[in-house]
């Protein structure tokens, strides 16, 4: 983050007034690709806004329901198939940035939760269920379906392999 | 789980920093591909993907490894790039590689939870988005 006056610009409006200022560039160079531009960018938004709004919504709902501290309470807890569910269950509906989680895991290591299941969790992180109408909306339902199994399905192997590699005795 | 007035609230006021965070990236990366999309021909694309399903999976997970952002983000360019003709192959591995390997965080991810497990955990994830890249067009295909 950029600071201005001891005030901090948060990254996405710096990238924002970056695009407008490639956008100014063009406009002196091409007007005519601006004005296109301008076309397809309308276009889009007017397809996209309805699933934002509905992304939302989910968000909001998941911000309402489901809270950090309940994720915290059952991670490393479990052993055997429960931990793997609480783990791919936790990993999925985890909110917040990926390195906010990186501490409470390394935690959770140092009181017996295995590298499996933390590799499990930051797998899963990567499902978004909020964001799955956005997946639908570009990709249709059946790529969603099958994507989202397929990475459940391999964060159990990739916490097997990555379990397997460090813990390896050399 | 209490469905008071201040849980609401304060689901609201997360909802609307998130809201605040992402639009001005939103706008941004829309108006960045409605350009692209404008000044760069499809012919572009095929240049930079072969058409060959591994090759194109493994050029679609080194540039979502290198990229990093919200994952909205990437749903939208990976969106345009099957509209410009790229393989779903590249895509999909495009998509993963996006959200499970982290160039950028992997000096945190180092010093918080190991070298050797950062380093395994994004080199497996890498080539698990090619595998699942793989499958998934399988999938499709024979559905």
């Amino acid at each position: 983050m950029i600071k201005i006056k001891n005030k901090e610009i948060p990254n996405g409006i710096i990238f924002f007034l970056l695009v407008i200022f490639v956008y100014l560039g063009f406009l002196f160079i091409n007007p005519s690709l601006i004005s296109e531009s301008f076309e397809v960018f309308f276009d889009l938004l007017i397809k996209i806004a309805p699933v934002l709004i509905f992304v939302f919504a989910l968000m909001f709902g998941f911000n309402l329901f489901i809270k950090p501290k309940t994720v915290q309470k059952y991670l490393g807890q479990e052993r055997g198939f429960t931990g793997w569910l609480v783990s791919i269950v936790g990993g999925i509906i985890s909110m917040g940035a990926i390195y906010m989680w990186y501490p409470l895991l390394a935690d959770l290591r140092k009181k017996g939760m295995s590298d499996a299941f933390i590799v499990a969790f930051l797998y899963n992180r990567s499902i978004k269920l909020p964001l799955l109408p956005f997946l639908v909306y570009y990709f249709g339902f059946n790529f969603t379906v099958i994507l989202t199994v397929l990475m459940i399905l391999f964060s159990i192997i990739n916490g097997f392999l990555v379990d397997k590699i460090i813990n390896k005795k050399s | 789980m209490k469905l008071s007035y201040q849980n609401v609230r304060k689901a609201g006021l997360k909802t609307r920093r998130s809201f605040t965070k992402v639009i001005p990236i939103l706008l941004g990366v829309f108006l960045l591909v409605s350009l692209l999309k404008v000044a760069v021909p499809k012919e572009f694309y095929a240049k930079v993907f072969s058409g060959i399903p591994l090759i194109d999976s493994f050029i679609g997970a080194v540039l979502g490894s290198i990229s990093a952002g919200h994952p909205l983000t990437s749903y939208i360019i990976g969106g345009e790039l099957l509209d410009h003709g790229v393989s779903l192959i590249a895509v999909t591995a495009f998509l993963l590689t996006w959200v499970t390997v982290g160039i950028i965080q992997l000096p945190a991810e180092s010093s918080i939870l190991g070298k050797k497990f950062a380093i395994a955990r994004n080199i497996i994830s890498f080539v698990s988005a090619i595998v699942i890249a793989i499958l998934v067009v399988i999938i499709i295909s024979l559905i």
